[in-house]
């Protein structure tokens, strides 16, 4: 039976988690997704879950661990955020180079210096390039369905690549919601037996993965990967309508709220989008025609379905809990920036950082920013592209 | 456990010809042997270095068992979620055949960068053979110290020069930190002695957990001898007893091999360039001194590890007869 549940975002998420029920789980506790792999060692302990867990001695061995699982043909997952992150890194590239779809769970989290155990998308965005596909999440509830959706999408043999979820650390990782829960039985029919093709398991034929390519195929490799990333969101899509059968909830590549007859418009992700959402609502009431769009896979980058639901605006905002040091501007404005390029009307754009190191986003500050881009539409100009909000100057 | 040449020169070869080691590389050798020693199936984890760049390169291979690389410091916690991946999957029934896990790695991979990885896999008691092939530097990308390069020895981040005799300080003892971890079986050995190595394997790939093996794989490149000596050298290594053959099965230790002679260690020195400047220099007798000091040392404290009596006559020991080549089998 499905279930209505009181959850944090790490019970959501290992959750999720527990009805996947994966072959192996490898895994280093770090704030704030310790939560979750806590939890999960407890199905492991009362036997809820067929899972081998291999409880290693760092982030690096972690995702070298699952790299080996899922190369062995085993449906495998782990958890990280931050620093942890951070120390995975060579491995990232690694994990999608060797075509291992590997399912992670990040708790954004900021890096140091200094240090900050609260939420920035420091982590996910650093690793946008890595060659994994991204997913975004607002809420306990969406960790939840997108943890579920993203085997199915990183196991389909037309993408094999690994799959990374992030919901804000703190923020949405540690405060209890209302979250819907599908039954076990539909969770395991939804995302069925992994199959692996050239398992390392399967002895009577044996292969060599991770040969060295050099001059003469290197590039080869790197453009099937880059093609099985960008051709994978019919794919992305096809997962979500098929899930909207199971659970009700239908997700796209991004949400738009708001935004058909809008004139003024946010691009924000995860958390605060909800925020936003409540601003969007008090604005309208006030008859100024705002809406928001929040992205929800960001590799790959939905680019051209992002300009066509924000071609008619006036002005956008987009709004990043990082900042991309030293290019004066954030990843998410550089993205759309770039994907609205060459329209006749483009609309006029600015770029905040807001929310460092788990700074409160309020009210007042969302509709600050929409009432910028009044100003800036009236005038027809940006004085300021790049700014931080909400800091002492 | 008995090994005849005649059989194992039937057998099919798993690591086979074609791949881009040096003539005399001892990693060759040693993986020969140990993919012969071994009877089930196995899936092996190769971390970066002189094997896995000379023999996998897109789109050949050298290997006819399952192998995998994926870095270079992480061949244990790579080979550790294979191992758990089959431990899962034979727990549901979805493998059904028995199958060895061996994760590979130079010095460089097991000494110095990778001994974290190294360390965890044996903590947590996956059933895995590690094996260091172990040559003394990096050799893979030009011949830089390692935590397992000696006393002396000059390399190109410790060259000797006007002012420095190579190495300045002695090698780690990477077999004794691996006893520390109180697993079921280890050992050190060398592919000059085929017998004890392939001994070995058998007994490491039968360990019920987690099991090492150290050993000593000459380097023509790095050690700077001449290319058909490198077996030669790594049997001198035994006899000067700068490389004990011994083994640590749960917590006991066994000595392998005793020369009838313990030789001196500039038989060992000589001839390698990379100690030509220890000899051409009257100052760099010291260093010789200090490295024949350390193996004795090193020696008495194994011999009383494996019960043995104490070596008599430590300095005096050499002269003209040759080494004793035949090593006894575990």
């Amino acid at each position: 039976m499905p279930r209505i549940a009181a959850l944090t975002g790490n019970n959501a998420a290992s959750e999720a988690m527990r009805q996947i029920n994966p072959d192996v789980v490898a895994a280093y506790p770090i704030t704030p997704q310790t939560e979750a792999v806590e939890e999960f060692a407890e199905f492991v302990a009362n036997g809820l879950v067929k899972t081998q867990y291999v409880p290693v001695e760092s982030e690096h061995s972690s995702m070298s661990a699952c790299i080996g699982a899922s190369a062995a043909g085993s449906r495998t997952m782990t958890a990280t955020s931050s620093a942890g992150f951070a120390l995975m890194w060579e491995m990232l590239p690694i994990a999608a180079g060797l075509r291992t779809p590997v399912i992670m769970y990040v708790a954004n989290r900021a890096f140091s210096a200094p240090l900050n155990i609260h939420c920035s998308h420091d982590d996910t965005m650093g690793g946008r390039d890595t060659g994994w596909i991204q997913i975004y999440s607002e809420n306990a509830q969406e960790m939840y369905d997108n943890l579920i959706q993203a085997v199915r999408i990183g196991e389909d043999p037309s993408i094999r690549l690994p799959v990374m979820v992030s919901m804000d650390g703190f923020i949405t990782t540690h405060s209890v919601e209302r979250v819907d829960l599908l039954d076990d039985e539909t969770v395991r029919k939804f995302v069925g037996e992994f199959k692996m093709a050239n398992s390392l398991l399967d002895v009577d034929n044996p292969v060599t993965i991770g040969a060295c390519a050099l001059q003469d195929y290197y590039t080869e490799h790197k453009r099937q990967h880059s093609e099985a990333l960008l051709n994978s969101t019919a794919k992305i899509l096809e997962v979500a309508e098929e899930y909207a059968r199971i659970s009700g909830r239908k997700y796209g590549l991004f949400e738009s709220y708001k935004l058909e007859d809008a004139e003024y418009g946010l691009v924000i992700i995860n958390s605060a989008a909800g925020v936003a959402k409540m601003v969007v609502n008090e604005l309208r009431a006030k008859d100024l025609k705002v809406g928001l769009l929040k992205p929800r896979i960001y590799r790959p980058f939905p680019g051209t379905q992002i300009k066509d639901a924000l071609k008619h605006l006036k002005a956008i905002a987009v709004m990043d809990r990082v900042d991309a040091f030293g290019s004066g501007s954030t990843p998410t404005f550089t993205e759309i920036r770039s994907a609205m390029y060459g329209l006749p009307n483009q609309p006029l754009m600015i770029n905040y950082v807001y929310g460092l190191g788990g700074r409160d986003i309020r009210l007042e500050d969302i509709s600050k920013v929409f009432h910028k881009l009044v100003d800036v539409a009236k005038t027809g100009k940006v004085d300021k592209v790049f700014d931080y909000l909400t800091v002492r100057e | 456990m008995a090994l005849s040449l005649k059989e194992l020169s039937r057998k099919e070869e798993t690591f086979v010809s074609g791949h881009r080691l040096c003539a005399g590389c001892g990693a060759g050798t040693t993986f020969r042997q140990i993919l012969l020693a071994a009877e089930d199936p196995v899936v092996m984890s190769v971390a970066t270095g002189c094997l896995y760049v000379a023999t996998a390169t897109y789109p050949y291979t050298a290997w006819k068992c399952n192998w995998i690389h994926s870095a270079f410091e992480n061949s244990a916690a790579t080979i550790s979620g294979i191992e758990a991946a089959y431990q899962s999957l034979k727990r549901q029934g979805k493998v059904t055949k028995t199958i060895k896990f061996i994760a590979v790695g130079g010095d460089g991979g097991t000494f110095d960068i990778g001994l974290q990885a190294l360390s965890g896999a044996l903590e947590r008691g996956h059933k895995f053979l590690y094996v260091c092939y172990n040559n003394e530097a990096y050799m893979n990308t030009g011949i830089q110290r390692s935590g397992a390069t000696p006393l002396g020895a000059s390399t190109t981040t410790t060259p000797a020069g006007s002012v420095s005799y190579g190495k300045s300080v002695f090698r780690k003892d990477l077999t004794g930190i691996v006893a520390a971890h109180n697993i079921p079986y280890l050992a050190q050995t060398t592919p000059a002695h085929w017998r004890d190595l392939m001994t070995k394997v058998k007994k490491a790939l039968a360990a019920d957990g987690p099991s090492f093996l150290n050993i000593l794989s000459p380097c023509h490149r790095g050690w700077r001898n001449e290319m058909k000596d490198s077996i030669n050298l790594a049997r001198i290594a035994a006899d000067t007893c700068y490389w004990p053959l011994y083994e640590v099965e749960n917590g006991e230790y066994k000595l392998n091999y005793t020369p009838k002679e313990k030789k001196p260690v500039t038989e060992w020195l000589k001839p390698q360039g990379r100690f030509k400047h220890l000899f051409s220099k009257p100052e760099n007798q010291e260093v010789i001194k200090k490295l024949q000091e350390n193996v004795d040392n090193e020696w008495q404290k194994l011999l009383k590890k494996c019960n043995q009596p104490a070596s008599p006559s430590e300095s005096e020991a050499g002269g003209d007869k040759k080494p004793n080549l035949e090593p006894v089998a575990g």
